[in-house]
């Protein structure tokens, strides 16, 4: 089998994800008004912003990331393009696993590359732990986008299907919230965190694509 | 007569379909060979498109089985073309993804794109979309076509490009299975009625 399919499935769902003006800039407006949000809301308090800031962005990250979801395997049913893919012989999950990847890399990395600013707002101390902290916004989100996804692929035949995504999704979202706000805390089992959200990560990167497939299969039958 | 000589390039045996309650058909059992034209008949709504996607390996069947010993193209209502991608990227991008190296100018010439190869498929004409699908089977030479409605929207002049094609198709030792409403255009080999 060539990977030939794969590599111009995810050629063009950059392309999507990028065309028609602000597609993929939609998010980043949405995590950054969320996180803008926040200070007005639970005061100015310096002590208090540094100690919720973190996992205010957690929050504002996943549901960001469910923003421009809707999109990604809902327009490829209704314009045909699905029928297409399924029928290059390429695996749907590889496809699929595809597309979701360059969705996070247009919508989903440009968030974490914006969270040193908006930690910024949150009186955090500027220092490399704000790349580290992206890192792991990073990570994380790319596990959002995965798990999204499956939503996605799910709801891909239900006209606005966008908050049946959402309650398909959070749940799934859980682990790497659990551990992603753990990783940036001084408490105990802050040290190993970052290891389990990796390791939630990679469990959504191998396991998603399978789901998703099969959502994908029964949206064409 | 000769089937026991050579390999249909496409066979399905007792075919059946259900939709919600309502039975689309059942006992449906074709068989297409190297050179053959098949159309489907029927009403809207008696299952044609279904059973060209049973046929495609899409959906499948309540009942009945399908083998398929020859690769396909698919050209059916929903062009599967992107708002943003213009012919040319469109035909260049599926080229590269089936590996075809067939040369996406020399069949956008052949379809008649010439002018609007570079307008987004969001500000085309449906013919014209329906054109640059239609490019789709000329950059990979592959032995079964199945068209669904191969003439909506197109002009006569469209038309008789399809017609055109079809019959090169056929003369080089390809099948074809058509769902067609009206007029087909051309003497095929066998209908399926359903």
């Amino acid at each position: 089998m060539s990977p030939a399919p794969i590599f111009s499935a995810f050629r063009q769902a950059l392309g999507e994800a990028w065309a028609g003006g602000a597609g993929a800039l939609l998010p980043l407006g949405f995590f950054a008004g969320a996180a803008v949000l926040v200070p007005l809301g639970i005061g100015t308090d310096p002590q208090t912003l540094r100690a919720v800031g973190p996992g205010i962005l957690w929050v504002a990250l996943a549901l960001s990331s469910l923003v421009t979801l809707e999109r990604i395997f809902q327009a490829d049913t209704e314009d045909g393009t699905l029928d297409l893919w399924l029928q290059t012989g390429a695996p749907a999950s590889a496809i699929a696993a595809a597309k979701t990847f360059a969705h996070w890399l247009a919508a989903g990395l440009p968030l974490a590359l914006l969270s040193p600013l908006l930690a910024l707002m949150f009186q955090a101390e500027a220092s490399t732990d704000l790349l580290r902290n992206a890192a792991l916004y990073g990570l994380g989100g790319l596990a959002f986008y995965f798990w999204g996804g499956v939503g996605a692929a799910l709801s891909a035949t239900v006209r606005r299907g966008g908050l049946l995504i959402s309650l398909i999704a959070l749940p799934l979202y859980v682990p790497t919230a659990i551990f992603g706000a753990l990783s940036m805390t001084h408490g105990p089992g802050s040290e190993s965190a970052p290891l389990f959200l990796a390791a939630s990560t990679l469990f959504a990167l191998a396991a998603a694509p399978f789901a998703m497939a099969a959502a994908l299969r029964l949206a064409a039958d | 007569m000769r089937r026991g000589v050579t390999i249909p390039l496409l066979s399905a045996t007792g075919l059946g379909m259900i939709r919600g309650e309502r039975v689309l058909f059942t006992g449906v059992s074709l068989t297409l060979e190297a050179g053959q034209s098949l159309v489907l008949r029927g009403s809207n709504g008696a299952g044609k498109t279904t059973l060209l996607r049973i046929l495609a390996g899409l959906t499948r069947p309540e009942a009945g089985e399908v083998s398929r010993n020859a690769t396909h193209h698919w050209f059916a209502h929903r062009e599967g073309l992107k708002p943003h991608e213009t012919p040319r990227t469109h035909l260049g991008l599926w080229a590269k993804a089936w590996g075809s190296g067939a040369d996406p100018e020399a069949v956008l010439a052949r379809v008649g794109l010439k002018r609007p190869a570079d307008v987004p498929a969001r500000y085309l004409s449906a013919g014209q979309r329906r054109r640059t699908a239609l490019g789709r089977l000329l950059l990979e030479q592959r032995q079964i076509w199945m068209l669904d409605e191969p003439y909506t929207a197109l002009d006569s002049e469209g038309r008789e490009l399809v017609l055109e094609l079809i019959e090169a198709h056929l003369k080089t030792g390809g099948g074809l299975i058509a769902a067609i409403h009206g007029e087909s255009g051309f003497v095929p080999s066998g209908e399926v009625v359903l």
